[in-house]
């Protein structure tokens, strides 16, 4: 894992939450408390009702594909390795979107709008990625 | 009370973009197109009292506008960056119109141009914004392609778009290519099959459906209605603009596949009091295939879902019944960082002032141009004319 070479978060005060809990394989976002709306990324403020209320809740870890590529060259020189691999924008259900791969599935079965599920990798000793594999 | 009319773009230059730098520097680049455009609008230096510019990726620095004005030895009164990715071309044009119908100058130098690689030693590329860093590059979702084929793979899946008539798009911009000197791939016709059989880079995005970086630079002239009379040219007017945002990433865009084209086309077309029907050509920013055909569709020249079909039924080439990317369209003229934005507004310009060569379009007066930057992050929507 040392010799891990693609891009890591570099987390801040207001995001560390998020992949503290992504560490212990839970998928957390931020909740605000005075219009409720769920928000994602994590924000110092509701990005709806601009809000300092924010706590963090516990999600499902259930969405649905809303659209992936296959990249059959790497997006990034470190990547090249994983060769063809998928990356998706997961739609989840409780509304957020979040950037990811998806693992777990024979490309021919991707499909937009497939249902999903959270699946944590464990990159390095600090840090786990939120991945997402056919539910 | 708009900007409708108060303003003109009286003269233009482009450097014919080049793969390598060979030695050019951003700053020398838009050294040398500002002067041939003061001079293709009739001008000297000295009448130039505005200045708009851009970022460069070769030397971009804080307080860019002045390391600018500084370089040229202008001596600006209104003066700025725009900082709208592929649409700060776009986006100078209104923003000269209305700094100069508020009395704040004359005559405004918009200028960009870029090597797209350091051009001086010890230096950086600008970084990454903040989320995209830390929420999408570890996942691979990094620069543009693989947000253009997020785009494309879910505008599939709602209207049944095809791979081949993305790859129209790429076909009938390369005919327009043909007859454009300056372009960096304008020396053979390509078929749809050459599309389809080039390599996948972002599936489902082919090598051909996607836009090269170069280098190369682009300049204009923006004036008065009244100066613009005293002009070489036929005075082309700005009869409308619009201007949308919202989001950075892609993955946090409100809609995949309905743009914020269609807001700033919206705005456009009503600042101008015309619609898309008048249009005689079209110059939608083109960085990948399905941004033409996304932008057509917002831009309301066909119904949501149908741009597909509507770029595979209409011959999108400069003799054709619907122009659309005359020169080529940046899939063939190529991509020279901000200019490759400012290469669809000049080629607005050149159409109405009449200057088209053997790609003129016949008898135009009204065209559409759209300025788009990072993954359809912001759009600059304007409606040129002759007056």
């Amino acid at each position: 894992m040392a010799d891990y070479k693609k891009p890591l978060p570099h987390p801040t005060a207001v995001t560390l939450p998020f992949w503290e809990a992504a560490k212990r394989h839970e998928l957390q976002i931020q909740q605000c408390g005075s219009c409720r709306a769920y928000v994602f990324y994590p924000r110092e403020v509701c990005s709806e009702c601009l809000s300092p209320d924010m706590s963090w809740v516990q999600v499902s870890g259930k969405g649905i594909l809303y659209s992936y590529t296959i990249a059959q060259a790497p997006t990034h020189s470190s990547f090249t390795e994983d060769v063809p691999y998928v990356i998706a924008i997961v739609e989840l259900a409780e509304g957020p979107h979040i950037t990811t791969n998806i693992v777990g599935c024979k490309i021919e079965d991707l499909k937009v709008n497939m249902p999903v599920v959270a699946s944590f990798a464990d990159v390095t000793p600090d840090i786990t990625l939120v991945k997402f594999r056919p539910a | 009370m708009s900007i409708k009319g108060k303003a003109a773009i009286t003269g233009f230059a482009e450097m014919s973009p080049q793969k390598d730098a060979e030695g050019r520097t951003p700053l020398g680049i838009m050294a040398t197109v500002a002067r041939e455009a003061i001079a293709d609008a009739g001008l000297e230096k000295k009448d130039i009292d505005g200045l708009l510019t851009g970022w460069a990726m070769g030397e971009y620095s804080i307080l860019w506008p002045s390391v600018v004005a500084e370089y040229l030895h202008l001596q600006p009164r209104y003066f700025n960056q725009v900082e709208l990715g592929g649409a700060s071309a776009a986006g100078m044009v209104w923003r000269a119109a209305a700094a100069i119908d508020a009395g704040m100058c004359h005559t405004v130098l918009c200028v960009v141009g870029d090597t797209r690689r350091v051009s001086t030693p010890g230096r950086k590329l600008p970084p990454f914004p903040p989320n995209d860093a830390e929420f999408d590059a570890p996942y691979g979702l990094i620069a543009a392609n693989p947000g253009y084929a997020l785009i494309a793979r879910r505008h599939m899946a709602e209207f049944g778009t095809t791979p081949q008539q993305m790859a129209k798009v790429a076909v009938d911009q390369r005919k327009n290519a043909c007859k454009n000197p300056a372009a960096i791939f304008g020396a053979k016709e390509i078929t749809i099959d050459d599309v389809l059989n080039s390599r996948m880079i972002v599936d489902p995005l082919h090598l051909l459906e996607i836009v090269s970086p170069c280098t190369g630079g682009g300049a204009f002239i923006v004036t008065s209605a009244e100066q613009a009379k005293r002009g070489p040219h036929r005075v082309v007017s700005l009869l409308g603009a619009g201007e949308a945002g919202g989001h950075c990433s892609i993955t946090h865009a409100q809609s995949l596949t309905t743009s914020l084209v269609k807001p700033a086309a919206e705005s456009a077309f009503k600042m101008a009091g015309v619609s898309p029907k008048d249009m005689h050509f079209v110059q939608p920013y083109d960085c990948y295939t399905i941004t033409v055909i996304v932008s057509l569709e917002d831009a309301g020249f066909c119904k949501k879902g149908e741009g597909g079909r509507f770029v595979e039924e209409h011959d999108l080439s400069y003799k054709g019944d619907f122009p659309c990317n005359t020169h080529g369209g940046q899939l063939s003229f190529g991509q020279p960082g901000l200019a490759g934005g400012m290469s669809h507004v000049i080629e607005g310009v050149r159409q109405l002032m009449g200057r088209g060569g053997e790609r003129q379009v016949k008898n135009a007066t009204i065209g559409y141009v759209n300025g788009n930057g990072g993954i359809m992050s912001e759009q600059c929507s304007l409606i040129l004319a002759v007056q």
